[in-house]
């Protein structure tokens, strides 16, 4: 694609994008009026920002939202610290991946929002059990993608590295860790917003803070607008981490080439 | 030091266990031959002929069966810091700019830091590399990438450089564009080579002796010394009359045109 082409399309594509944002938020004012929705099902968006300030002077909205945005960088961080820890080991030990891998498959696939109730029983209505369940559904998708970039690395180039007499520290820091970047990142951006999730449904369980906390307690009083400040807040911080890992791929992985500009959510 | 041996293949048979394990399949029988300083020896042979399983022998990355690879009269034990080799993908690390690429290996082989970007400078300078030294590779055009790769070879100052088919991933001008650069600067740093080629001008055109494998198990079938001047410019060299000689009898060597051949080489014909 030509340069010009290429401004064109972003040109054309934003301008598009912000004409739909306009037909949404119109839809959303009026639509359920229109429709005869009533506003404890739908409520509009002006009665969702008025629930917004309150919200804010009196429910304290903004320190709610940063309980769960501490919950959530503390379990995507260890989650992956954990993750990419236990993928390099895996890739590197085919007995170790052997032996342990009928387990992680069944961690895999047990839901892990289900551990919630537990890790609250385990560990009262604190910060914890909601990081607990962040850092274990953030685990997979990173481990997986790095023991598949471990195992992936072209044998040639362990084979080159041999040639010059590499050591195995030096073959994996100079050859297998940068080589399990692109996909690292690729677990790291489904982490980031897996992680959101799994606060929230610690949140949802039990304790009396966080934004989950807020959503619930909404449901209880059946405040709808409330419910839809919550949830508005809480892909707000989806969001934000997700847009703070793709900043973070931009620099480790500048040397790839320019890909598209828009990467969907896998 | 002509006459010094520099790499030499003692009675070298290999033997992998078959696909589906059944039984040994014998890649290698009893290959023996030497090179000695400065000489440069093509390897010319049907694929699967266990070519390069020879490389892999002499770099150390692989044990043979029986028999021995010695590197400058000492026995192949691993790899070795005199050899270094080079194939038909370039091996460049995407993450790496052309400078650091060229430095892998004496990055590896720890040499002192001031060493290091002398002889990267003359080496990318050489190469007509210097003005892309902080290029990414895939910025590069394919014969670039394969002369960051020789560059690359050559930093370590290898005494030997093994070499798989080093060229044939690139198209036919910028081949022989860099068969030139290749045969300038062996014959200029006095390199002892062996080159795994399909293509039988290259064979000739680049080399002072070529050896004809046999199909499975590999043997030495036959010797070709290629008595032509200026080795090091092939390009040159492709007018002499004897070339078209040469390549006839490696054509009949390898039953290059009979019905029962696998999988005719690419490029024989030019």
């Amino acid at each position: 694609m030509s340069r010009d082409a290429r401004l064109a399309l972003i040109h054309q594509g934003t301008l598009a994008s912000a004409a739909l944002l306009v037909a949404f938020l119109v839809a959303w004012q009026w639509g359920p009026g229109l429709l005869g929705i009533p506003s404890f099902i739908v409520p509009p968006l002006s009665m969702v920002a008025r629930e917004f300030g309150h919200a804010w002077q009196f429910d304290h909205l903004l320190f709610h939202t940063g309980v769960t945005v501490a919950e959530v960088l503390a379990g995507f961080v260890l989650g992956s610290l954990l993750g990419a820890f236990v993928g390099y080991l895996l890739g590197m030990s085919p007995t170790a991946e052997f032996a342990l891998s009928p387990y992680l498959l069944a961690l895999q696939i047990a839901p892990k929002v289900a551990f919630a109730p537990l890790f609250i029983l385990w560990m009262g209505f604190t910060v914890y059990p909601k990081i607990l369940v962040a850092i274990l559904i953030v685990f997979f998708p990173v481990m997986v993608n790095v023991l598949t970039a471990i195992r992936g690395v072209d044998p040639d180039l362990i084979n080159l590295a041999r040639s010059f007499k590499a050591t195995r520290a030096q073959i994996f820091w100079k050859i297998e860790f940068p080589n399990s970047m692109p996909p690292m990142f690729a677990g790291l951006r489904i982490g980031s917003t897996l992680a959101v999730v799994g606060v929230v449904v610690g949140e949802l369980v039990g304790g009396n803070e966080g934004l989950g906390y807020l959503l619930a307690f909404g449901e209880g009083q059946a405040n709808t607008p409330m419910v839809f400040v919550s949830i508005v807040m809480l892909t707000l911080v989806g969001g934000i981490a997700y847009v703070g890992v793709i900043l973070g791929e931009r620099r480790v992985l500048h040397y790839l080439p320019a890909r598209s500009v828009n990467q969907t959510i896998q | 030091m002509p006459d010094v041996v520099r790499l030499e293949y003692r009675n070298v048979t290999m033997r992998f266990s078959a696909a589906g394990g059944r039984g040994m399949l014998t890649a290698l029988r009893g290959v023996s031959f030497s090179v000695r300083d400065g000489e440069v020896v093509a390897l010319i042979g049907p694929s699967g002929c266990g070519k390069s399983t020879l490389l892999n022998i002499g770099s150390g990355l692989t044990a043979p069966s029986e028999g021995s690879a010695f590197v400058d009269g000492e026995r192949v034990e691993g790899p070795n810091a005199h050899v270094a080799f080079m194939l038909q993908k370039d091996l460049l690390l995407p993450w790496r700019t052309v400078a650091q690429n060229v430095l892998l290996g004496v990055e590896i082989q720890s040499l002192p830091r001031r060493q290091r970007s002398e002889r990267v400078q003359r080496l990318l300078a050489n190469f007509n590399l210097a003005e892309f030294s902080g290029h990414y590779p895939h910025q590069l055009s394919g014969g670039m990438r394969q002369r960051a790769a020789l560059a690359r070879t050559l930093a370590v100052d290898p005494h030997v450089l093994l070499l798989d088919e080093p060229f044939s991933a690139v198209d036919a001008q910028t081949r022989m564009v860099l068969q030139r650069d290749l045969a300038q600067t062996l014959r200029q740093a006095g390199k002892t080579a062996l080159l795994i080629t399909h293509d039988l001008a290259e064979a000739v055109t680049l080399s002072d002796r070529v050896l004809v494998m046999s199909r499975r198990p590999g043997t030495i079938i036959d010797e070709i010394v290629v008595d032509l001047p200026q080795r090091e410019d092939p390009i040159a060299r492709r007018h002499a009359p004897k070339v078209g000689d040469y390549v006839a009898r490696l054509m009949d060597r390898l039953d290059i045109g009979h019905a029962d051949l696998e999988k005719p080489a690419p490029g024989a014909m030019a």
